[in-house]
């Protein structure tokens, strides 16, 4: 499988106390460990199994992933920000492999 | 591809069991009674209230491998009155978690949009608790043409 590549949408600058929606998708093939091979083996289970992001080192939004979500997970969330500063989004792959993703936003 | 006699004789029984029961002989699926105790057991012990949490699913999907679902819960998200956790169950997948929304009052607004797998037609439910352990509870039944499963 390819690395998984993140990307993430968000404006560049918002005003101080703005509620601002952030839109993320990260490639991944989300395998839900219920499909079988041609031979009738079961295909084990590889998942994300956790998103976050985080504002300057504070936690925004997380989400907890079972199988039951698509390939390729999309996530819509929002942040309401005060100051200008990084995000960061983390996904955690079940094989233990870390991806992440950093954005910078201005506010004034 | 070569079938020896057994195989053939399986495969035969198994063809039999299709016409009788008319089922494909998928793994088993999670029931409305195991989608209940999660509730439950996220609910603490009583069911939630309805309103508040709106949960926005199409009626029908034709491709069960991605069904967009939003949620978003009336709340202001500041002081007491902040959203925690919303969880999303599918009543008829084979396992009924989907996923569990952690907000926190840096998210501004507790809203969430995602694309899930519906195996078959069945009911998307979120439930949502807030800071102050009230719970509540919204349904949708979604139509689905093609599972998003791969059994």
């Amino acid at each position: 499988m390819a690395t998984p590549k993140p990307r993430v949408k968000l404006p560049k600058s918002a005003s101080a106390g703005e509620v601002i929606t952030i839109k993320t998708l990260i490639s991944h093939q989300m395998e839900s460990g219920q499909r079988k091979d041609k031979d009738g083996n079961a295909i084990p289970r590889q998942i994300i199994n956790k998103f976050s992001c985080e504002f300057n080192g504070m936690p925004v939004f997380s989400c907890d992933i079972d199988p039951a979500i698509s390939a390729n997970p999309y996530f819509e969330f929002n942040a309401k920000v005060q100051e200008s500063g990084t995000f960061k989004f983390i996904w955690i792959d079940d094989d233990g492999s870390v991806y992440e993703h950093e954005a910078q936003i201005e506010v004034n | 591809m070569n079938i020896n006699r057994r195989e053939a004789l399986g495969f035969a029984a198994g063809a039999a069991a299709f016409a009788v029961t008319g089922l494909r002989p998928v793994p088993a699926l999670a029931t409305a009674e195991d989608a209940e105790k999660r509730i439950m057991e996220f609910a603490g012990g009583k069911m939630p209230e309805t309103g508040k949490l709106t949960l926005v699913a199409p009626e029908i999907a034709e491709n069960g491998n991605t069904v967009p679902i939003s949620i978003e819960v009336d709340s202001a998200m500041s002081g007491d009155d902040v959203v925690e956790q919303v969880m999303v169950l599918a009543d008829g997948n084979p396992n009924p978690d989907v996923a569990t929304f952690n907000f926190t009052e840096a998210s501004g607004i507790a809203a969430a949009t995602t694309r899930m797998r519906l195996a078959k037609t069945q009911n998307v439910i979120a439930v949502a608790r807030m800071k102050d352990g009230t719970t509540y509870m919204d349904k949708k039944e979604v139509k689905v043409t093609i599972g998003g499963c791969g059994g």
